[in-house]
Parts: C-alpha cells; structure tokens; sequence
C-alpha cells in the first residue's frame, strides 16, 4: 500500500453512533516491547539499530494483520508525510524525528500502527473511533501474541515487559481516549475534573500528548502507571472514569442549556459564521470553532449527517495536511491559513445554518 | 589543581563511602591491588571534576590513605589520567555498556539487563513511579511455559524427596520418570498428573510462581456494561 492512499482515504467512519461515541472521539491502546539483550534503540550503535529494524520490520509485516499494509524505513519519508502521520496519530512527534535505523508500519484499514525503534524497539498501537478500549486492547493484544512468536521480548519475572525508560515497565501499556469537552471548558470545570482525573492516577494531556495545549476542546486521558496492574484492570480503571467524564460533560451541556442559552447559541452561531466567512484562519482558531459547531450537532442544532464533514474537517484543518492537499513541500503559515479558510468555507456550504429557536430552549 | 580543604573532605570521604554502598550492586574491588574488595573509597574535586578512587584496607594503609590529613590522590597513586579510567570502570552493564551517569543524563536505560545491573537503584524510582512493585499482567506464552515447566519440576522433586522418605518406591519411580520426562524437554501435561491424585491432593503446594500468571490475555472480557443503551441522554 501506498502512504497517498492513506491521505486520501480517511480513516472508516465510526459505523455505531452511541451516545459515548459523541464526546469518545477515539479509543487508543499502545504497548511497548523491546527485544531481550539487544541495546535500547537510543543507546544502540547505528548498524545494530539498522539490524534490529530490519529484523522486527519483516516479522511485523508478516503478520496477517499487516497483509497489504503501508512499511517504509522513515529515512525514505518526507518530513511532510511524517507530520500528516503525527496528525493522524500514528506516530508520536518523537517518531517523526527519526530517519535511518527506524521504521513504520500501518494495517490498510488504519486501526494498527507499529514504530520500530522509536524510544523501544517496538511500540504498536491500536487505534480506533468512538468510545472503544476494549476493542482496541484486542486488536493489539492479538498483535502481540503474534509477534512473540518470531520476537524474544525482553521480559523479566517480576517486573513484565522491560522498556527503555522505567515509567513504562511492566504491562508497557499507555491506553488513551480523546474526549471533546467542550460544556466542561465553557463552565470553567476542566481544572476541577484534571485533578480528580490525577488522583485516580491517569493523566490528562492536550491534543498530541505530552506538553501539548488542549485546542479544540480536545482532551487525552491515560493512564500513568504500568507496573503492579493486570491490562484488564487498567483499561477498567480508564473505562470508568471515563464514563464519569461522560456523565460531568453530559450535565454541564445540560446546565448550560438550561443556565446559560443565549450564551451557547451566541458562541454556536458565531462558529458558523466565522467559519463559513473568514478569508485566513490558524489551525487554533478553526479548532476551537469546529468543536463549537460539534457541539451544535450534538445538541441538533445541525442535522446529524454535517457530523462526518465537521470530523473531517478537524483532521483535515491541520497544518501538514492541509499542505499535503495543495501538493507543496513548502508553505508559509499564512498561505496555510489562506487555504484553510477556503478549505473551510467551502465545505461550511453544505451545511446548513443552525436552528436556533427564540424561547430559551434550543 | 582546585582542592577542597582537608577537613572537609574528610566528611566527603565518609559520606561517599556509604554512598557507594547503597550503589555497589557489585562488589567494588580495590583499584591498586584489584584483588581485595575495596572499603576505603576517596572522592576529590579536581578542576570541578569529580575523582573516585576504591581501596582495599592493605593497599590504602601502604599508600597512607588510612590518615585522612595526609592521603595523595588518585593520580599521585596510579599515574596521571588513572582517575577517568576508574570512572570508566565503575558499575556498567555487562551486555550493553551502559553506566550510571549515562542514566542520569539520559534517563532512559541501555538494554534490558540493565533492569539487572541497577536492580537497586532502580527499585526506589520503580517504587515511586508505580503503582505496585510486582509485574501481574500478561506473560509471553514462552515464558509462561518455561515457569511452568520449572514449578512442575520443582514439585515432583520435592513429591520424589517424600515419596522415598515414606519408602514409596513405586510412587518415587513414577516421579523418577516424570522429571527425565520434562528435563528431556518433553511436555508433561496435567492429566498425567492426575495418574498420582494422592500425592497432588495431599501435598501440592499448587502455585510455586504465585506472582507470575498467564491471565493476562485469556481472562474473560471486562464485566462492564456496554457503552450506548442511554437513549436521549442530553435533551
């Protein structure tokens, strides 16, 4: 497979829409494993790095999983190609630095990704739409019962699967969810649920991971420990708390309609207006805006189906690949703003204004 | 040469030696004679650097390390450059080469065995880090296997060991030839266990790697209910 076709096809649409699946914009699960006694791929000398790659490569792409899959060694990648993969989460920003001596290698249907020597010599995730962890957990656990197979993973009786930094040992599993929060942004309670988040010992991070700003209302939690804890237990732990964000979002929505009306129907329908009217816009911007207009499709404001254009949109609003549409290695941040309020405008045209009844109620 | 006064060092002199202890995962051996274990370790500051030197008790009394006022430093012992050669040969990993200090700038280890090579140190940041200290999760199908040929092993041994001292020879044969069996790397499954019901009854201690289980992956999927169902939960 060829990494066009992954641009130009977007991920399959969430097929069951339910209710979680409105605030759970994806579920993710990622395990690291490293193979026994070979040198981390940070401390590793290039050829043994060059060696390892090429020997996981192969027994990677030789799982059925992985049959008409995209694997490239990321030397041969562009930086822009990198970048649009950072966006689609496939790969971390760390990865993407990476060139001889590191690879990756992505199923066609886009749900499981493996980098080669990234921090570990592997790190493989799952990745799927909607409220979903479990799901995900199968997909990858699959993955790795496979790979054992052909891979000596580096595993210590007490202490589980052995990883380059400490923080991942034991399970080496990082189980993620992206949720869109935006009644808990608009009440001010976000610093409130991150601290309780805290205490049940996950984390929560902005829109690509560590260090990152929460932008469009978009938010990961994960968990942060690995070693003492059986999977189950963990992707348990996220699954409940998430259920509880659900619930925290699901009221502050509730209480904002009831409270605060105009005020949503103001911040909505000015998001359809910039949005179907400016002429540059930066990627914060129209984040912001987009997680405003789906709030408006979550609460009717706009018929359902506008739902797969504004998702589209949060992909495709992105810098690099919003450069890889215009086909051009090199753009300035304003001609990328250029394009993205006509990329935007253009698809706002199919969509109609929001219903918004006079009498308090939406 | 930039030196700290004499009784000042004198301090540094003891705290590093306890400070060595807790790193020593191996025994340090003394840097002249390099045949005694070392229990008198020096530190000195030279030009801002850091140089340790580990001496045996002979070998620091012959060089007159044992009068804190009057020891000479590493150079002066062993030559000039020996001091950076001694930090070279402190604890690394015996299969990758990592050393302490590169994990200190890198904070992120060399290779697996390097769990082994800083067990101790390790052990307080795993401490914090984690939520237990005890890997419970999955285990690789191999490795699983391998534990429980080991703790099969392990149990009819010690099942031969009573089955002789109650003079059951016939029982003890079976044992016999159930352990040439597994250490012939033939797999022995439970069932033929069950042709010796007495013994697994009376006296198996059932689960010799209690720690360890392969649960991980087989267990039943979460009992949680399924996501959906709510209908019209926001209007």
């Amino acid at each position: 497979m060829k990494l066009s076709d992954f641009f130009t096809n977007p991920r399959e649409p969430l097929v069951h829409h339910d209710p979680y699946s409105q605030i759970v914009v994806s579920s993710r699960v990622r395990l690291a494993r490293n193979l026994d006694k070979k040198p981390f791929p940070g401390w590793a000398k290039k050829p043994e790095r060059i060696t390892l790659m090429e020997e996981i490569k192969s027994a990677v792409e030789s799982q059925p999983q992985m049959v008409s899959a995209f694997s490239e060694r990321m030397e041969n990648l562009t930086l822009l190609d990198k970048q649009v993969l950072v966006e689609r989460h496939f790969i971390s920003c760390e990865h993407a630095q990476k060139t001889v001596g590191s690879a990756i290698v992505m199923n066609s249907n886009q749900t499981l990704s493996v980098m080669i020597n990234e921090e570990d010599h592997l790190r493989m995730q799952a990745i799927l739409p909607g409220f979903q962890l479990r799901e995900a957990f199968s997909i990858i656990a699959h993955m790795d019962i496979g790979l054992e197979e052909y891979l000596p993973f580096a595993f210590h009786p007490k202490l589980g699967y052995l990883t380059a930094c400490p923080s991942n040992v034991g399970t080496g599993m990082r189980v993620s969810a992206m949720l869109h929060l935006p009644g808990l942004v608009l009440l001010e309670h976000m610093n409130k649920i991150i601290n309780s988040v805290n205490k049940m010992g996950l984390v929560v991070r902005g829109l690509h991971g560590e260090g990152t700003d929460a932008i469009g209302n978009l938010f990961q939690i994960s968990n942060q420990t690995t070693l003492g804890e059986k999977e189950e237990d963990i992707i348990e732990r996220l699954h409940v708390v998430i259920q509880q964000i659900f619930q925290h979002e699901t009221n502050a929505r509730m209480m904002l309609l009831k409270q605060q009306s105009e005020t949503l129907k103001d911040q909505i329908g000015r998001a359809y207006g910039i949005l179907s009217h400016a002429y540059s816009i930066t990627t914060k911007e129209s984040l912001n805006l987009l997680s405003l207009m789906k709030l408006g499709i979550d609460l009717n404001l706009f018929p359902k189906e506008v739902s797969l254009h504004i998702d589209a949109l949060f992909m495709e609003a992105q810098p690099a690949h919003l450069q890889k549409r215009a086909q051009l290695l090199k753009m300035t941040s304003k001609e990328r703003d250029t394009l993205r309020a006509t990329l935007i405008r253009d698809k706002l045209k199919q969509i109609p204004e929001p219903v918004l009844l006079e009498n308090g109620s939406v | 040469m930039d030196y700290i006064g004499a009784s000042s060092l004198y301090t540094f002199f003891i705290k590093t030696a306890i400070a060595n202890h807790d790193l020593a995962f191996i025994p340090m051996f003394c840097d002249v004679c390099n045949a005694k274990e070392a229990t008198v370790f020096l530190t000195q500051m030279i030009e801002g650097k850091v140089q340790k030197l580990n001496l045996c008790e002979s070998c620091s009394k012959l060089q007159g390390v044992h009068d804190p006022m009057g020891f000479a430093l590493a150079d002066l012992l062993l030559g000039l450059g020996a001091a950076q050669e001694i930090e070279k040969t402190s604890v690394s990993c015996p299969v990758c080469g990592f050393s302490q200090s590169d994990f200190k700038k890198r904070g992120r280890l060399g290779c697996s065995d390097c769990y082994e090579t800083f067990k101790e140190g390790l052990s307080v940041m795993l401490r914090n880090m984690h939520r237990g200290m005890v890997h419970t999760g999955k285990v690789p199908a191999k490795i699983a296997a391998a534990y429980k040929r080991a703790s099969q092993l392990e149990r009819l041994k010690k099942l031969l060991v009573i089955a002789i001292q109650k003079e059951e020879y016939e029982e003890a044969g079976g044992y016999r030839d159930l352990i040439q069996k597994i250490e012939s790397g033939e797999e022995v499954h439970e069932e033929s266990n069950d042709t010796h019901p007495k013994i697994i009854q009376e006296l198996l201690p059932l689960e010799d790697f209690s720690e360890v289980t392969t649960e991980g992956l087989t267990k039943k999927p979460l009992d949680l209910p399924p996501p959906g169902g709510e209908e019209n939960f926001l209007l």
